[in-house]
């Protein structure tokens, strides 16, 4: 699954910005001190107050104008970006909501989305509202930003050299050995895979399910291999040559090497990235893995399941000091869910690692569902929350 | 204006069931009214140039069953058009399936109508009916009923799609018949007696049911909402364009040398398409709107303006174009398809629940286009490799048929075939 917002390769953002929702659904509140209208037209910027008592402000953004337009709420500086709403479409609207302490602040809008905008002073009056200012915001991104790049520079790392041993093998016909080592070593994979899935066809080339693969177009990767090494779900399925084991062996332990090289360049993450990873690793669980439709002929899909759990949670713990600030209960109930769900996994671990899905029983196939879904939901606000400034 | 209803009881009221004759005024008035009216009549005519169902405003239900013909017998199957035709113009008009009635015959005998119908009015049934490439030839390739040589070019199997996990008990078909109606019953009704007129001659193979219409095929109706909460379908060729209809829906009689039978007929594809939906609804609301390329409120472009504007593709925004490359209003939108346009005809479905308590539900996708090779596939193959969309898809049933034109009068539905 691609995830739309995990950004690699772009600078570190200081001001993540709010996801902007552009819908009319709520009606401004005219009565409200806190409650601001704003409309963005070619040549104007009409804000409806120029002050307002600290605590949470609503500004309700409607573009008038034909260009694109953005709404800014900047500190006293001019630079330092407190809020924004983004890509609002002519007639439409969006709204920006943000906790704002007493203090001088500029608003702008800035149709085109060039230039400085259109500027006016914006002054925000001592009230008995409290504000939280979280002053080392900032030190907690850096930290885990920097967490989450190790862990998986050293996933990739860990990927290549197990891929390497598995192609090595799998030439070589050793085929019970490849078998024993292809779950283990694409746990590396299932990991991180939505970075991964950020470096365009480096995933499909890699990963692609033959279900998913364009009439005339090649199946590569991990599961055109899996298929050959466990053909007894194939009907009428022809092995392959050596020459032709060479050929898809070699190509998953180019891409992978590309993967790894990327990773260990310039790369950094972003904070809602890294949150959006993790809710993605879970979609990937609720989808592919819980379903038996990952690891299709070799049936160990509960490794791939517990990778993926264990990408998320090293995601949501990264980001974890951060939502504490903003939403302790959140946190809470997530490391909680968490936990329950590898207490379901820790049942089903075995010798040679976990028990093959097509063993699992339907309770028990149930069961994980449940669990996986009592996580992914509360996990699908992680990314809004700690983005919030309200 | 609000017309009568035309009850079912009305029309068997003294034993007469011919159609039209005790319906009294109403349903004559109806019958004569042109399919492509607005105005909502209660019954539609089965006969005209074009089959109704297709410009028709779309109904709210939808009973839809392909069937394979189990006989080799030609004479057989032409007796079935013929008898199906026959309880179709019956039943559309608010009438029994037989000839005599749910409870106006022989005591001794089952009844020629099963009944369920009693007391309800026409609620403006349509059924339509189109040939599957199996019905020209066997999967060997053999002529099955001596029109092997009158197979459309366009009429081949679908090829394998990406994220297509067909499940073959849902997919194809020899004869498929859409039954749509604003009344459930009535239109599950309708495929229930055709399915027993035609035992012997064909067995259903799958059928699939769906609420809730997700297009507008007139400019009277409002853009329904599909289960992803979005309105659906805006740019659809609508009953009121003519011209548009004759470039994008109906075959015409050059089309195709081998085919003249099809001329004023159609495709159409249908898909069910079940949706990730436990997956979707976590997405946040701006990601949702991405997907798909339009707010969810009133369906705007994401470039502006109000449902019906048209999206502005190159507008640029924060991080790339305003409407993402990858949003299916893009990816689908005909500006971006060499200018194609579908009659999409489409219903949301709920089959209840899966065994791990997802919900299986989804879009059963009904297209009408002139030419699936040059209308549908291009557009699915986009769509499959670069839809944001496809994330939350997965198609599980496929079929393609003709629907040749409508029958005139004296005929039966796609009688130039056999000719």
């Amino acid at each position: 699954m691609r995830n739309r917002r995990l950004a690699v390769l772009v600078p570190l953002l200081v001001a993540a910005p709010l996801v902007a929702s552009c819908t009319e659904n709520t009606e401004p509140d005219e009565g409200n001190p806190r409650s601001i209208q704003v409309v963005s037209t070619e040549d104007g910027c009409d804000v409806s107050k120029v002050e307002a008592p600290a605590g949470t402000l609503t500004f309700d953004v409607t573009n008038a104008g034909k260009q694109v337009t953005e709404f800014y709420l900047l500190a006293e500086d001019g630079l330092r970006i407190i809020g924004e709403v983004e890509n609002i479409g002519e007639n439409l609207d969006s709204r920006l909501t943000v906790q704002v302490p007493e203090g001088k602040y500029v608003t702008a809008c800035k149709p085109g989305m060039k230039g400085d905008g259109i500027r006016s002073d914006f002054a925000v009056t001592a009230s008995d509202e409290k504000v939280e200012v979280t002053e080392d915001e900032q030190a907690l991104v850096d930290t885990a930003n920097a967490n989450y790049l190790a862990y998986v520079q050293d996933q990739t790392d860990q990927l290549l050299t197990k891929t390497t041993q598995f192609v090595n093998l799998y030439k070589a016909g050793k085929d019970d050995e490849a078998r024993a080592l292809y779950a283990d070593a694409r746990v590396h994979w299932e990991r991180i895979e939505p970075v991964a899935e950020s470096f365009g066809d480096l995933d499909p080339k890699m990963d692609l399910r033959e279900a998913d693969v364009a009439e005339g177009d090649d199946f590569t990767g991990w599961h055109r291999i899996e298929k050959d090494l466990w053909p007894a779900r194939a009907e009428g399925y022809k092995a392959m040559t050596p020459k032709q084991r060479a050929f898809y062996a070699d190509d998953l332990l180019k891409n992978t090497k590309t993967l790894d090289t990327k990773v260990d360049g310039d790369l950094s993450f972003t904070i809602d990235g890294i949150a959006n990873g993790a809710t993605g690793l879970l979609e990937e669980v609720a989808e592919g893995k819980v379903t038996g439709e990952e690891e299709f002929w070799s049936r160990t899909d509960l490794w791939d399941f517990q990778a993926n759990v264990d990408g998320a949670r090293v995601a949501f713990e990264g980001v974890k000091p951060l939502l504490e600030t903003k939403d302790a209960a959140l946190s809470k109930t997530l490391t909680d869910r968490f936990a329950a769900l590898q207490k379901l996994l820790d049942a089903q671990r075995t010798d040679s690692g976990f028990t093959y899905y097509n063993e699992l029983t339907q309770p028990e196939i149930k069961a994980l569902k449940v669990a996986v879904e009592a996580l992914a939901e509360p996990l699908s606000k992680l990314t809004g929350t700690i983005l919030s400034r309200s | 204006m609000k017309q009568p209803i035309v009850s079912r009881r009305t029309l068997f009221t003294g034993g007469a069931a011919v159609v039209g004759v005790a319906g009294g005024l109403a349903a004559a008035q109806a019958l004569e009214t042109d399919t492509s009216q607005t105005a909502g009549p209660h019954a539609y005519a089965l006969r005209g140039a074009h089959q109704p169902g297709i410009t028709t405003p779309a109904q709210d239900r939808l009973h839809f069953a392909a069937f394979d013909v189990v006989t080799d017998d030609r004479d057989a199957l032409i007796a079935l058009l013929t008898a199906w035709t026959e309880a179709a113009e019956r039943m559309m008009a608010g009438g029994s399936a037989g000839p005599v009635g749910p409870t106006e015959g022989d005591t001794d005998l089952p009844p020629d109508d099963t009944g369920e119908a009693i007391g309800l009015p026409p609620s403006k049934l349509t059924l339509t009916f189109g040939f599957g490439p199996t019905l020209f030839r066997d999967a060997k390739g053999k002529d099955r009923f001596g029109i092997a040589d009158q197979q459309p070019a366009s009429l081949e199997p679908l090829p394998h799609f990406p994220a297509d996990a067909l499940d073959p008990e849902r997919s194809g078909g020899d004869l498929c018949v859409q039954a749509c109606a604003d009344d459930p019953q009535v239109a599950v009704h309708a495929i229930r007696n055709l399915a027993r007129i035609g035992f012997g001659t064909v067995s259903v193979r799958w059928s699939q049911l769906g609420f809730g219409r997700t297009s507008s095929t007139s400019t009277s109706q409002e853009t329904p909402r599909n289960l992803f909460g979005f309105k659906d379908g805006t740019a659809n060729v609508k009953a009121e364009e003519a011209k548009a209809l004759d470039e994008h829906i109906w075959v015409s009689d050059t089309d195709d040398a081998k085919s003249g039978w099809l001329a004023g007929g159609s495709y159409l594809v249908a898909r069910r398409i079940n949706m990730r939906i436990e997956t979707w609804d976590r997405q946040s609301l701006g990601d949702q709107q991405m997907f798909i390329g339009r707010t969810k409120e009133s369906g705007a472009p994401l470039s502006g303006g109000e449902e019906f504007s048209d999206p502005d593709f190159k507008m640029p925004g924060r991080g790339g174009p305003i409407i993402p490359v990858d949003a299916h209003v893009r990816v689908v939108h005909p500006e971006q398809n060499d200018g194609v346009r579908m009659l999409r005809r489409g219903y949301n479905f709920v089959d209840g629940s899966d065994a791990l308590g997802g919900l299986n539900a989804g879009l059963f996708f009904i297209a009408y286009v002139r030419d699936p090779a040059t209308q549908f596939i291009p557009m699915q193959t986009r769509m499959a490799q670069s839809d944001a969309l496809m994330e939350y898809l997965k198609f599980t049933g496929s079929a393609l048929f003709a629907v040749p034109p409508g029958a005139g009068k004296g005929e039966y539905v796609g009688q130039a075939l056999f000719a």
